[in-house]
């Protein structure tokens, strides 16, 4: 259908966008969840008065400085890629994507210029109490700032709240409440600021028993462990719950998103979840190009059906069934939503024509139409489908969000297991002697990142092709740009985060081994 | 009224002021590196490498809302 697509521009672009999420990734989980430690640590203080806690508060408030100024404004640059690379996705989602991206900015200055620097240089100088709060307005102030960047990705996941004006080309908010309480944009705060503060967690775990490693700060070590198993051990089981929830919605939202991370091509009740599972090309043939089928794989049986339905009778629907539909149900095939898009999209370019012959009466008739529940429900709901070439285009790399789903849960119930165990032996006073699960610690914290990055990438990658689900996909958002100047833009990047991430780790790795002061 | 809001906008003054000069040496380290990527991505990239293409290209939003509406509205005429 898109005629002139540049799929090298496509690809550039999103690679682009890609590499400048996952480096910004790196270092927003780590602030996400270290500044909730550090102001539970300050709190202790303040209300013990006992100084090895400030001590150990100011500690990881050095961690958390670092982290924090390198990976500053690391996200604007995703703004600059929205306006050059992605102009008509700028342009069509309006201010629903722009008020949260908005809020979240100047939340973000305030809570940066004040209260941050009533965390540094504050010591001494406010009152303990003031202090204090500053440390809690900074851990709110942070995750709230996330709260509004999910809540625009939330909109992109399950588009909601909004009508589009043929006008202005643009889709316009008319219930705020609808984006902010976006069932996948609560599953996706919830889920994705817990997974950081278990990313924070396995760090100050793994810092920690370097120090044991190393015969020094026993103290100070043992009592981070102690909070960090807590709250990381808390995190871990919201996560799973809030993993749970998550995919609950995802199979109502984005149900072929939801099958490809089970790679389940055939629908079937009593449907199980697959443990651990490989993948490789299907031997027979089938209807879908490029399809998989399991090497191996271990289920829990009618998991999958109790995980989508509550229970084992609940129909999951496969890639296929998706696709190409499934008679005597109300799954509607590809084709259909595809026929569908192009009355929508058809609807629109009389529009045009309506506006360039100055046809007012026929413009304002069909803009009154795109405002209609039934049209949009019937119609513009499948406004995207418009510019695919074949009902197959809607199915999303299916071993990527395979392996990154399962990849990401495993970790997550490995962390549980290791907040558990850390707990336990901290609190039986026999972690000094167990020296293989402190460099366990010490290899938990690049494993959280792979599973924080994993995240994201099947959030992302598994929502294909669509930039915004079902109204858009990215062959239509992106910006008509040369695809070598988005090259140029992606090596520079690449550069820059490069040099930033050993910046921080260096500096990083040098404050570790310098230590507290005394 | 006028005299507290000043002594409060110098003790703010002093806050910074103070914090920034007895800074340690990482925080100093790290300023120099948050300044450099300030000045890497608003004045060499979004100068050289990230325009608005929008803004750039067209002065109006009704100009802007045309182009975008063309470029939505190209699978259609194809079809057509």
């Amino acid at each position: 259908m898109i005629e002139n697509v540049d799929v090298a521009l496509v690809d550039w672009s999103r690679a682009q966008f890609a590499l400048t999420a996952i480096y910004h990734w790196i270092f927003v989980p780590l602030t996400l969840g270290l500044s909730f430690i550090i102001a539970i640590m300050e709190t202790i203080y303040v209300r013990t008065g006992n100084e090895e806690w400030k001590r150990t508060t100011r500690f990881w408030m050095t961690l958390f400085g670092i982290n924090f100024a390198i990976g500053v404004a690391t996200g604007i640059i995703l703004e600059f890629e929205f306006g050059t690379n992605w102009s008509n996705y700028s342009w069509f989602v309006g201010d629903i994507f722009g008020a949260p991206l908005a809020i979240e900015g100047i939340l973000a200055f305030f809570l940066e210029s004040t209260f941050i620097a009533v965390m540094f240089f504050g010591w001494n100088k406010v009152g303990k109490k003031f202090h204090l709060a500053s440390s809690w307005l900074v851990a709110i102030g942070a995750n709230l700032s996330a709260l509004w960047i999910l809540v625009a990705n939330a909109w992109m996941q399950n588009p909601v709240g909004m009508v589009f004006n043929p006008e202005t080309a643009r889709n316009e908010m008319t219930n705020f409440w609808a984006v902010l309480f976006n069932p996948v944009a609560v599953d996706k705060f919830l889920h994705t600021v817990s997974s950081g503060f278990i990313l924070a967690s396995l760090f100050v775990l793994g810092v920690s028993s370097w120090f044991l490693l190393k015969k020094r700060e026993e103290l100070l070590a043992k009592r981070s462990i102690l909070i960090a198993g807590i709250f990381g051990l808390l995190s871990s089981l919201l996560v799973v719950y809030t993993g749970d929830t998550s995919a609950r919605t995802i199979s109502e939202v984005q149900p072929v998103k939801f099958a490809a991370f089970e790679a389940l091509y055939d629908g079937k009740t009593n449907a199980g979840l697959v443990a651990i599972g490989v993948l490789k090309d299907s031997e027979e043939v089938t209807k879908l190009p490029d399809s998989k089928e399991f090497a191996f794989r271990i289920e829990i049986p009618g998991f999958l059906s109790i995980m989508t339905g509550g229970n084992k009778e609940t129909f999951v629907p496969g890639i296929n069934d998706l696709v190409y539909g499934l008679p005597d149900s109300t799954l509607m095939a590809v084709s259909e939503k595809m026929k569908r898009g192009r009355v929508a999209l058809n609807l629109l370019n009389d529009y045009k024509t309506a506006r360039k012959e100055k046809d007012d009466i026929r413009a304002e008739e069909i803009k009154g139409t795109f405002k209609q529940k039934d049209f949009v429900d019937k119609y513009f709901g499948y406004f995207g489908y418009a510019f695919l070439d074949k009902p197959e285009d809607v199915v999303p790399n299916v071993p990527v969000a395979f392996y990154t789903f399962h990849l990401m849960v495993m970790l997550g119930f490995l962390f549980v297991l290791i907040c558990c165990i850390a707990l336990f032996l901290v609190l039986r006073g026999t972690i000094i002697k167990h020296r293989w699960f402190l460099w366990v610690s010490i290899f938990s914290v690049p494993l959280a990142y792979i599973a924080s990055e994993s995240g994201w990438v099947l959030a992302e990658m598994g929502r294909q092709p669509w930039i915004i689900q079902d109204l858009m996909p990215v062959s239509a958002a992106v910006s008509q740009i040369s695809a070598g100047a988005v090259m140029t833009t992606f090596i520079l990047f690449a550069v820059l985060f490069t040099a930033l991430l050993t910046a921080e780790v260096s500096i990083m790795i040098r404050q570790i081994k310098t230590g507290p002061k005394h | 009224m006028k005299v507290p809001l000043i002594e409060s906008v110098s003790k703010v003054f002093r806050f910074y002021r103070d914090g920034f000069r007895n800074m340690s040496q990482w925080g100093k380290k790290v300023w120099i590196i948050i300044l450099v990527k300030l000045f890497i991505m608003f004045v060499i990239l979004k100068v050289f490498f990230f325009p608005d293409i929008l803004k750039k290209g067209f002065d109006t939003d009704e100009q802007r809302s045309e182009y975008v509406l063309d470029q939505l509205t190209k699978p259609s005429e194809a079809n057509d």
